[in-house]
């Protein structure tokens, strides 16, 4: 449910926008909240007059834009062409396990992790590479991850 | 004061901190210096100077391209040539100014540079005067190194050598200087005339003439023209844009004023990739120094011509590279490629005509301003000119970025600039292009490296990711990755690309579980043909390259594993089971406690053996052995 504060916060955001971009007003929201919530979608579309399919639309096309709430840590294991030549995807599945995430869940029960796939992080010289928040851990191995993780905790 | 004085003084100012009365540390602070733990070098130098309050300046600088060897830290101590150190480690930072305090050297030198080199003025000033010091006369010339010495920088010329945060620094070495020029004695219409005669062509992937498309917006009729410069770098294994805007804003911003008044534009926008935080942060900051020093805004130089730029942020789609697609998403939509024409030239950004260009493009503006069209097409082959930034990556010894004339043979920038395959293995191919791309083989090692020929040989120049691949790199593993990374980022509105990359992707999952069939490979050739033609933009039209190329040169691969159901490279998981070379195996115990299965047995000192039925193929004991000992 929205509150008080929830409907100030969107108008404020709505207004400081202007005439800016739908996506980065997204962005805006999106990192105030974590994630794209239902009801502050909804509160947006009256908000900005913008139809609610457009914003459901845009929120489902761009990758970095959540309608699930996220975790507090950020795992990105990066899948580009550079770590996947060195088997990235090994990392991924281990830290599947690790974070003991079943079917298509990508984020644990205790809101503590989310795992992502990410193309390419742009530091090839260190694949294969994961990403936990913004600290960047290059040649990683899959018992370096575990560590890692460890430390997020 | 008017603009140029701001322009002298700032060169003033930038001179002395590039040749600095005081000593000068300099610690590579782009995205892979930082990820490698430059980050910790620079704090702990900090302290340090702090701890015994010395008097000297430490600033950050981009990559210098020799990425492997992050983090670097170069010291300028006046009177002596500028000298590098690789992989440095935090701890490090005592020793180092113990030796700046006793005007010493510490071990541990990678290179000297001895002269800064002024592209754009075609001058070189020497660190220190005289002949090189004993300390330094054994340590090697950056230039002559191997992974220096082929390579001619124009669009990197300050990534690793100015500090990005410090306007100065980049006015000193020639920058804006071209831009008063234009500003002041050019016409825009002779402007164009210098970048077409440059004979520069787009450098995000298509190779476009930037020159014609200037002259087509510049002849579009209507006012309120845009630019736009395209740093979503998309491609998975490149990251030549990010260097350049990490380690040298100002170079596109420079580029894209020029652009502007070439073209009559007076609103120009950054389009970046929201994996780049860095390369953002350095980007608003280098767009408020200009604005503060008057070359952006209102009446730049006093020539009555009004410009500005804005940034804006991907949302991570890779299609978004794709220009129309890019241009829908400034305008707040769902980056939907639309057909062209009308190309964006003519009617883009909300319908007006605009240049789009890519970061490495607009990079090469300002040397082809000052040094002249003449100069830059006398680099390269026939039909392409100048330079080319490559991110060299993969199975190859040192890895970065290296910028090359076109021209330069892949064995060259493999085996001289590259250093080769690591562990002596057998190289097998370099895929160029990203996921339009393909993959070029050992018998073709000797190509010339420019647009037509990369083409010729089935492949693409693209942006520039140059993945080297060894003989543990399955191409049709190679194929599906491309394939399964192209299906997530179809925007969806071509059925051909939407529905035909699914299934060709589905179909290398059966071949690479050893359930293909002798017709699949016609059939893949087939679909691929049927996409090409029936998608409107550039990923759904070059969406089947890295099949039909890997088809092309390593049909054996495919049919090894659709007839003998065998992975030759060792990586497809069902085709292949780990097991111990009982003869190599030391009894170690590492791939035992790696093991998440309890798969390997075996006493101390006793060769091991893995049990097949438990293996789950993660590959965690083929990591860890250093005897290779584990074997697929």
């Amino acid at each position: 449910m929205v509150s008080g504060a929830d409907q100030k916060i969107i108008k404020d955001l709505v207004t400081e926008h202007g005439a800016g971009s739908l996506v980065s007003l997204l962005q805006r929201v999106q990192s105030r909240y974590n994630h794209l919530p239902e009801a502050i979608l909804i509160l947006l579309s009256r908000e900005a007059e913008v139809p609610l399919s457009r914003l459901f639309a845009l929120s489902t096309f761009f990758r970095s834009f959540s309608l699930q709430p996220r975790g507090k840590n950020r795992v990105k294991v990066c899948l580009g062409t550079a770590c996947h030549v060195k088997s990235g995807e090994n990392l991924y599945d281990k830290a599947r396990r690790d974070l003991d995430l079943s079917g298509d869940e990508v984020t644990t029960g205790d809101l503590c992790f989310t795992l992502e796939k990410v193309r390419c992080l742009g530091c090839c010289s260190l694949a294969p590479v994961v990403c936990v928040n913004d600290d960047t851990y290059g040649s990683m191995t899959q018992e370096k991850l575990s560590k890692v993780l460890h430390k997020y905790r | 004061m008017d603009c140029s004085n701001r322009l002298l003084q700032l060169k003033e100012e930038g001179m002395k901190s590039l040749f600095p009365a005081a000593p000068r540390i300099m610690v590579g602070m782009a995205s892979c210096g930082v990820a490698a733990g430059a980050g910790e070098v620079w704090d702990s130098l900090r302290r340090e100077v702090q701890k015994r309050k010395l008097d000297l300046m430490i600033t950050k600088t981009g990559c210098i391209g020799i990425c492997q060897h992050e983090p670097l830290v170069d010291i300028i101590m006046p009177g002596y040539s500028r000298v590098t150190y690789d992989r440095v480690k935090a701890d490090k930072a005592p020793e180092l100014l113990d030796g700046l305090v006793r005007g010493k050297f510490a071990k541990g030198m990678m290179a000297r540079i001895d002269q800064e080199e002024f592209l754009l003025d075609d001058t070189r000033k020497r660190y220190a005067s005289g002949k090189v010091p004993a300390a330094l006369a054994g340590v090697v010339p950056y230039d002559r190194m191997p992974f220096y010495k082929k390579q001619q920088r124009i669009a990197l010329r300050n990534c690793g050598f100015v500090d990005p945060e410090n306007i100065a620094e980049y006015v000193a070495k020639g920058g804006y200087f071209s831009l008063a020029a234009a500003l002041k004695k050019k016409s825009p219409e002779q402007v164009v005339a210098q970048v077409k005669n440059s004979k520069l062509r787009g450098r995000g992937g298509a190779g476009f003439p930037t020159g014609m498309k200037w002259e087509l917006c510049r002849n579009a009729a209507g006012d309120g023209k845009y630019l736009i410069c395209n740093a979503d770098e998309g491609d998975p294994g490149a990251y030549m844009d990010r260097s350049i805007l990490e380690g040298d804003p100002h170079s596109i911003i420079e580029g894209m004023i020029i652009g502007g008044f070439a073209v009559g534009a007076r609103q120009g926008y950054i389009y970046v990739r929201e994996e780049y935080p860095l390369a953002i942060e350095r980007l608003e900051l280098a767009l408020g120094q200009a604005r503060q020093a008057g070359f952006l805004g209102n009446n730049i130089f006093d020539s009555g011509f009004d410009f500005d730029i804005e940034i804006n942020r991907g949302a991570g789609a890779f299609v978004c590279g794709e220009e129309t697609a890019l241009i829908q998403s400034i305008e707040g939509n769902w980056g939907e490629p639309k057909p062209r024409p009308p190309f964006p030239a003519i009617s883009g950004l909300w319908g007006k005509p605009t240049v789009i260009n890519n970061v490495e493009t607009w990079a090469n503006i300002p040397p082809i301003m000052s040094r002249g069209a003449k100069w830059f097409n006398g680099i390269g082959t026939a039909k392409s000119k100048g330079t080319k930034v490559f991110s060299l990556v993969g199975k190859v010894n040192n890895i970065g970025l290296v910028e090359v004339p076109m021209g330069v043979t892949l064995k060259e920038i493999v085996y001289e600039i590259g250093g080769g395959i690591p562990k002596g293995r057998k190289f097998k191919a370099v895929q160029t292009g990203g996921p339009s791309g393909g993959c070029i083989p050992q018998e073709l090692i000797n190509l010339p490296v420019d647009f037509d020929q990369l083409s010729k040989a089935g492949s693409i120049m693209g942006s520039g990711g140059m993945i080297v691949m060894d003989d543990r790199t399955c191409m049709v593993d190679v194929a599906r990755y491309f394939l399964s990374f192209l299906e997530d980022e179809s925007c969806g509105k071509c059925v051909p690309c939407r529905v035909g990359v699914r299934r060709m992707r589905e179909m290398l999952d059966e071949i690479v579980a050893g359930r293909g069939d002798e017709g699949d490979l016609d059939y893949l050739r087939e679909m691929a043909e049927t996409i090409k033609d029936g998608s409107l933009c550039g990923l759904g039209k070059t969406a089947p390259n890295p099949v039909l190329a890997t088809l092309r040169y390593f049909r054996n691969e495919y049919e090894a594993h659709i007839r003998e159901k065998r992975c030759p490279a060792g990586v497809c998981k069902d085709l292949i089971s780990y097991s111990i070379d009982q003869g190599k195996c030391t009894g170690c115990g590492a791939c035992l406690k790696a093991c998440p299965q309890d798969a390997i047995t075996g006493s101390k000192k006793k060769p091991h053996r893995i049990k097949v039925e438990k293996c789950i193929k993660c590959g965690a004991c083929f990591e860890v052995c250093v005897f290779d000992a584990v074997v697929t």
